[in-house]
């Protein structure tokens, strides 16, 4: 299906077969089929193969820094409240360069989507491990396998009480665009962390290993109940997919800091100085 | 020649030396003086020594001499503390006996005539008092200022030290130091402002409305001032995880159209470097206030130094434009932070407001100010369909779109890019992007604020940022007509019209307060030959005494 957010690319950076494409496609249908409007829309990234979606996408981009989108895309939210933000990137860009922004992003709640490309693998730096290889994964500098502990972006998220936690697969191609709408149409920060294969650096979580690896989580699972949710972030072979946890209502940072500031829902470009009530401020000060 | 005292109150954190210290500044700012004090403390909030001096004079006083006409040391340690600071004329209050000086040792135990009307802490009152009356300054006005200062209670007592303070006055009346304020200008209705309540207020007007710090000394008074601000002007205000994400956090509000501003020290300002090259890149404007301490690394956490100019200078990786502006006293710090978000804004660049330890903590008489009531030029344009953020245009800047204003997208990248905003790797696209950056310097120079100059010989001594004042007096001290000063407030980039003073002196003293002179480095870079440098690191500022003996002592070689 062709959508608003279609752009022609002549040139894309990713290796055919890369989950990526299907990630994009997702999105893509996802924004159409929620009505979005693509001048409404930004995605801010990072640096990494996942990085580069937005070139890729007809939205507003802010393509920083690695590891950078969240702090980016917290401020850009708090200055235009109506804009949708999606801070989107790899494994490597967002737990690893970015760990300590995405703690702080979840505590924080701002109402942007957190979309991580979870390939278990670092793809631009051409095959070393990222926070969430598996133990024992041999790579050109882990060369006698992984020694470290993967990184658990869902049990981490829950334990901060994350407002959203969400585990897709990017191969499934229903679940993952389900999971985007409801990512998208949650008000507060969301976690979607998409597992996808790596077709060149990856030879072990393969597009056939991540679809034995998963499953769907039924549908009388409830995702608000916290220790039950903490329970399934920590399953794995198979890992469930699904929504994981569901903070019960709580406000988000745009709403606090605006409260805070007396601000009301304006865009921060409209912001007008009070010298009258400066002078007044200053005039303290004799 | 101007009169003036100094008054210098030792003690440990917690003590009260902060108490002393504003009802003394109101006091005598209110009986008719120009007032300056300015503080050297230690980094723990319990204990250490710290002291404050306070500068009174007829006449405008905006730095302080080392040596003291008044010591008031609240505990021993603060008596050995500061003792280099006495001479064989400065009164000291003090227990007799405790220590031994060459100075004219009032004998009075404080402490003691506190409890004797019940609170020891009223001891900083009666000192207060004690110098006020001392000075020949009206008892009455300091009546009123702990009148409004206290309530209850504590009135009651704090009037009573009060007394007691006023009688020891009078029954050791000499007036040894008595000064007679101005009769033809008073700085009653002038503004008491510290270089942190310079910046903040200038930031306001600069129409900031964002300020996303980690907090770090001396810079963190910025962020308070504008915490506590932040109803009355509309001010978001939000602590972050580190001097990275506080950067970012602001290039995001940038890009949505708000004005942002952090706060850091040196050791903060490190870690945002990648940041300034992410703003330089992606033409996204950023403010950034660094508030000098001396390093290396945690260094002398609550001290000063003008160490970090080079670091303002070449942090970042990549070749793009900056701005560094180095205010000199509290109302250019209202003016430069002010300006330093048009420049941001206008130019889409990084400018950095460096300030220091000493400048952010003392405190000056400022002439009321007007604040011209222009609301600030937001550089901001509705796109159209076909906008792109990186256009090639005459003037040699890309007009600034925002997300959700407009019928186009805003594409920013911190790859080298197209006009679009899209990944390149064109060589010739390369080429034609960064040209245009870089050359966005040519118009910033035109923007340059010409240096400070007075008098005209023929031996300037150049100073830039907080030092303007020492040396101004230290040069106005020695009272030599060879002498004229050029102080710098906007520091980089440098453009000929500012350098042309310096060609025009046939001798150059370059006065930096740090150990390399990287100013000078900056100034030779420009082909500026500087003959002396008087440089101080040792964790304090100039004093104007100190200064002039150097200056003074250079002059003799100069002949």
């Amino acid at each position: 299906m062709s959508t608003r957010f279609d752009r022609i690319v002549e040139d894309n950076a990713w290796c055919p077969g890369c989950g990526n494409f299907s990630i994009l496609l997702h999105l893509k249908e996802a924004l159409e089929e929620m009505g979005l409007d693509p001048l409404q829309c930004v995605v801010v990234s990072g640096i990494g193969q996942a990085a580069k979606t937005p070139q890729y996408m007809h939205v507003h981009m802010f393509n920083g820094l690695h590891g950078r989108a969240l702090p980016v895309a917290q401020g850009l939210s708090v200055s235009n409240p109506s804009l949708t933000v999606i801070a989107e990137g790899g494994d490597g860009d967002m737990y690893g360069e970015g760990g300590n922004h995405f703690i702080s992003a979840i505590r924080r709640n701002a109402d942007i989507i957190n979309i991580v490309h979870n390939n278990m693998v670092y793809g631009l730096t051409k095959g070393q491990a990222s926070p969430t290889s598996q133990r024992g994964f041999k790579t050109p500098v882990q060369t006698q396998g992984v020694h470290v502990e993967p990184f658990n972006p869902i049990a981490t998220a829950i334990s901060l009480d994350a407002s959203l936690v969400i585990r897709t697969f990017s191969g499934n191609k229903e679940h993952c665009k389900a999971m985007l709408k409801i990512a998208i149409e949650h008000k507060g920060y969301v976690l979607i962390d998409i597992f996808q294969p790596c077709v060149t650096f990856n030879k072990t979580n393969t597009f056939k290993w991540f679809k034995e690896n998963v499953y769907v989580l039924p549908s009388d699972y409830n995702p608000e109940d916290k220790v039950k949710a903490f329970e399934k972030s920590l399953e794995s072979h198979p890992f469930p997919i699904g929504v994981i946890y569901k903070s019960p209502q709580k406000g988000v940072l745009e709403d606090a800091l605006r409260d805070e500031s007396n601000i009301g829902s304006n865009p921060l470009y409209l912001h007008e100085v009070d010298f009258q009530r400066l002078n007044a401020e200053m005039d303290k000060y004799i | 020649m101007r009169s003036s005292v100094s008054v210098l109150i030792g003690g440990s954190a917690g003590q009260g030396i902060a108490s002393i210290e504003t009802l003394l500044t109101k006091g005598f700012k209110r009986g008719g003086f120009y007032t300056f004090s300015t503080k050297e403390f230690m980094s723990r909030v319990r204990g250490g020594s710290n002291t404050t001096l306070i500068r009174i004079s007829d006449q405008p006083v905006n730095a302080p001499d080392f040596k003291v006409d008044i010591f008031v040391p609240l505990d021993t340690n603060a008596f050995f503390h500061a003792q280099e600071r006495i001479t064989n004329e400065t009164f000291v209050v003090a227990k007799k006996g405790e220590y031994e000086c060459d100075c004219v040792l009032y004998d009075y135990d404080l402490e003691s005539l506190a409890k004797e009307i019940g609170n020891p802490i009223v001891s900083n009152t009666i000192a207060a008092a004690f110098i006020f009356g001392l000075l020949g300054c009206d008892g009455a006005v300091l009546r009123e200022i702990v009148s409004e200062f206290y309530t209850d209670e504590l009135l009651e007592v704090n009037l009573k030290a009060l007394d007691i303070g006023t009688e020891l006055a009078r029954e050791n009346g000499n007036c040894r130091y008595c000064i007679a304020p101005n009769s033809s200008m008073s700085p009653k209705n002038d503004l008491f402002l510290s270089g942190t309540d310079g910046v903040g207020f200038g930031a306001i007007a600069g129409g900031c409305n964002f300020i996303s710090s980690y907090p770090m000394s001396p810079s963190t008074g910025v962020l308070t001032l504008l915490a506590k601000q932040s109803r009355n002007f509309g001010i978001c205000v939000e602590q972050a995880e580190d001097e990275i994400a506080a950067f970012q956090m602001g290039l995001g509000v940038w890009y949505g159209g708000g004005r942002a501003i952090t706060t850091t020290s040196g050791g903060g300002f490190a870690l945002m470097g990648e940041g300034l090259s992410l703003s330089g890149i992606t033409e996204t404007p950023m403010v950034v206030y660094l508030a000098q301490r001396p390093g290396p690394a945690t260094g002398l956490p609550t001290r000063t130094e003008q160490g970090d100019l080079e670091l303002a200078i070449y942090s970042g990786h990549g070749e793009f434009p900056r701005i560094v502006l180095a205010p000199s006293d509290p109302k250019e710090c209202f003016e430069l932070t002010r300006k330093a978000f048009e420049l941001a804004d206008a130019y889409q660049v990084p400018v950095i407001l460096m300030s220091d330890q000493y400048l952010a903590d003392s405190y000056f008489t400022v002439e009321r100010f007007e604040i011209d009531p222009i609301s600030p030029v937001h550089h901001i344009v509705k796109t159209d369909p076909d906008y792109k953020r990186y256009l090639l245009t005459q003037e040699g800047i890309s007009p600034r779109g925002i997300p959700g204003y407009g019928e186009g997208l805003v594409l920013v990248d911190s790859d080298e890019h197209t006009q679009e905003g899209f990944i390149t790797e064109s060589m010739s696209v390369r080429n034609e992007q960064h040209t245009k950056r870089l050359q966005k310097c040519l118009l910033i120079e035109k923007e340059a604020i010409l240096p400070d100059v007075e008098a005209d010989g023929d031996i300037a001594v150049v100073g830039w940022g907080s030092t303007k004042y020492i040396i101004k007096e230290a040069v106005e001290r020695i009272a030599d007509k060879r002498l004229s000063t050029v102080h710098f407030s906007w520091v980089y980039p440098l453009s000929e019209s500012q350098l042309a003073p310096l060609q025009k002196a046939k001798r150059l003293i370059v006065v930096e307060n740090n150990a390399t002179g990287q100013f000078t480095k900056l100034l030779r870079l420009h082909g500026v030959s500087v003959d002396a440098q008087i440089l101080k690191s040792d964790g304090l500022s100039f004093f104007v005494d100190e200064l002039s003996e150097k200056i003074a002592l250079l002059l003799k070689e100069i002949r």
